[in-house]
């Protein structure tokens, strides 16, 4: 077990190093940072001394090393000159938003299609299932942007029971000004429910639809039919039996698609004017903040690896047959 | 004395969309204590849902539609779902074809053992463990103790199909129901098993129904035979009588297709034809369009199974 965390890890590294490379060579072709830092008025001559200090005429591979040097010893992602802060701190302190939003979004998730989709896959024909499946493919039609401005007509408009905008009463969750948390205000709570229930929609369907077809694939087995034979009740055949089975092929999409919820956060931060990672990004876009876009991205894709990484020695704990192939 | 197991007109029908069609067509026989029985058949001929009907899991959308199945004196045909439950696995136990895909993958020989016993028996999982380790033991597992801790993929197919029939084992049932248990495994395996299952049957008293197109393996482990054709059972006697001197014309054909029946360096007998599918079998004997006898009343009426030669039971109208 020990040797298959390990090699993941190592894996989740190089993984790590090709996002970062990538992301680090595109930022050329992104415009010339000595002019969004000196304006027009200064001479080439000068331009090229700053440039020279600042070693962006270095090698290509010379800058990246730098910049990785950096990242991994000193933590340091560059400066962001609209904030005029470290671009880590910047994300560092918009992370919050988008972590609870994204947390509360898979809690909605989790919560719903487990079981939605067992019910939809032990009775096929029955009203609710019927019901779930039709306005699961609404669901998956309709854009994030649009279930959440009719959310906010609905709940905040027209009957005026939940807040439009903004994360509400935050309290700070370690005392050290971090983590400013809106998960323990009951105003808090309120401003997360729109934002995530709007987020899930999209990635609610696919869950109960891919635990229905999951769970009904894994009924029809010979394992589940020896254990009818074997006189097991219904509850143990289908929660212990089949519900485990089903769970290994979920929980690998699960890992991927928490990781793209983050990119996908962007829209529901927009309308929602949620203070978060998605709505700086759009932020720094607007404004050609290039080093933090490059920042952003960087740490994006380092969630999605750690949470890619956590799911698969998840998995491995479930899944015993991944427990050998890792030991061997 | 009262048979343990008695079948009588069994019909079994599948709900399609098209209608209804007939997999098991009034099957009829019955098993006393202890006794073993083979039911053979080609694939498709109804002997897997026969096994079925019997402990009611035919897969959907089967269902039985006529004819009733005592078990120890009861009609259990039409008992309820929670009355079913307590006769599989613990009075008639069932043994599939392939071990490779019968265990459950994520979890553990132990655990799956342990289950079966708690469903049947009010007992401890300690006093469970010890008589699992007991049946490992019982169908001569090696080193039972840890195959306890094991997951199914870390065992051969063999080993598998020990561990099921240990499970099968454990609530010391009145019937196991094997089917096709070797078809899967390898020939020197095959053996073993088939040995191993009929030692078990006669040391514990136990029925046994046997259910296999293997007609080598059925004469040597039963006493009684009873040969399926498309849904219905053709004959049906004792193995040693039916094995030497069949009735039915399609038996015949079986038993003189297999190799060591026939003097070496002359070809095996084959059986022109193929069954027909259970949606368009033909009118009358079923097997006319394949019968070397096969006459005019052969295509209008349908033989019924009665008492021919030598004790045994068959379903023809030229013998």
């Amino acid at each position: 077990m020990i040797a298959f965390i390990i090699r993941r890890i190592l894996q989740a590294v190089v993984v790590m190093l090709v996002i970062s490379l990538v992301v680090f060579a595109i930022k050329k072709e992104f415009g010339d940072p000595v002019r969004d830092l000196v304006g027009e008025r200064v001479t080439p001559e000068e331009r090229e001394q700053i440039a020279d200090k600042m070693g962006l005429n270095d090698p290509f591979l010379v800058q990246y090393g730098r910049f990785v040097k950096n990242a991994v010893t000193k933590g340091d992602l560059g400066r962001s000159f609209l904030y005029n802060k470290p671009n880590l701190e910047v994300i560092v302190s918009h992370a919050p938003a988008t972590i609870e939003l994204v947390l509360g979004t898979a809690f909605i998730i989790i919560v719903l299609s487990l079981p939605l989709g067992v019910y939809c896959a032990l009775k096929p024909r029955s009203w609710l299932s019927r019901f779930t499946m039709s306005f699961s493919t609404l669901g998956v039609s309709m854009p994030v942007f649009l279930t959440a401005i009719l959310l906010i007509y609905l709940f905040a408009v027209h009957w005026r029971i939940l807040p439009s905008y903004g994360r509400g009463e935050t309290v700070d969750l370690f005392g050290n000004g971090i983590w400013m948390t809106g998960l323990l205000t009951i105003d808090g709570l309120k401003h997360l429910i729109l934002p995530c229930i709007s987020l899930s929609t999209l990635m609610l369907p696919l869950f109960i639809r891919l635990i229905r077809s999951e769970m009904m694939e894994v009924l029809e087995t010979e394992y589940i039919k020896y254990a009818w034979a074997k006189g097991l009740s219904p509850r143990r055949v289908w929660l212990v039996h089949a519900f485990k089975n089903t769970l290994l092929p979920v929980i690998t999409v699960f890992g991927v698609q928490i990781g793209i919820m983050f990119a996908f956060t962007l829209l529901t931060e927009l309308v929602f004017q949620w203070p978060g990672m998605g709505f700086m990004f759009l932020e720094a876009v607007n404004r050609a903040d290039l080093s933090l876009l490059i920042a952003y991205l960087v740490v994006v894709a380092a969630l999605f690896v750690v949470v890619n990484t956590v799911v698969d020695i998840l998995y491995g704990f479930i899944n015993p047959t991944v427990r050998i192939a890792g030991t061997k | 004395m009262p048979s343990l197991l008695e079948v009588r007109d069994l019909e079994v029908k599948f709900a399609l969309r098209s209608g209804d069609i007939t997999a098991i067509d009034g099957v009829s026989f019955q098993l006393d204590p202890g006794e073993r029985m083979g039911l053979v058949g080609e694939s498709g001929a109804g002997k897997s849902v026969t096994g079925f009907a019997i402990i009611n899991l035919i897969s959907k959308p089967g269902y039985i539609s006529r004819g009733s199945i005592h078990f120890e004196g009861k009609e259990i045909s039409a008992y309820p779902p929670d009355k079913m439950r307590k006769i599989r696995g613990n009075r008639i136990s069932m043994i599939f074809q392939d071990p490779m895909m019968t265990l459950n993958p994520v979890y553990t020989i132990g655990f799956q053992m342990i289950e079966t016993l708690k469903a049947h028996r009010n007992i401890s999982k300690s006093q469970a463990r010890a008589i699992a380790l007991e049946k490992l033991k019982l169908v001569q597992m090696p080193s039972p103790e840890k195959r306890l801790a094991q997951y199914p993929h870390e065992l051969s197919g063999g080993m598998r199909q020990r561990i099921i029939i240990a499970i099968s084992l454990l609530a010391d049932p009145a019937i196991i129901i094997a089917d096709e248990p070797t078809t899967a495994l390898d020939v020197t395996i095959q053996a073993e098993i088939m040995d191993l299952l009929q030692e078990l049957c006669e040391n514990e008293k136990m029925g046994l129904m046997l259910i296999t197109h293997d007609l080598g393996v059925v004469s040597q482990v039963t006493e009684k035979i009873a040969v399926m054709y498309a849904g219905k059972i053709i004959e049906y006697g004792p193995t040693e009588t039916v094995v030497h001197h069949p009735v039915h014309p399609y038996t015949i054909g079986l038993i003189g297709s297999i190799p060591g029946s026939i003097e070496p360096g002359k070809d095996l007998k084959q059986i022109p034809g193929m069954m027909p599918t259970l949606t368009n079998i033909p009118p009358g004997c079923a097997f006319n369009p394949r019968c070397e006898l096969a006459a005019d009343i052969c295509t209008q009426q349908t033989p019924v199974l009665e008492e021919k030669q030598n004790g045994i039971m068959a379903a023809c109208h030229m013998k």
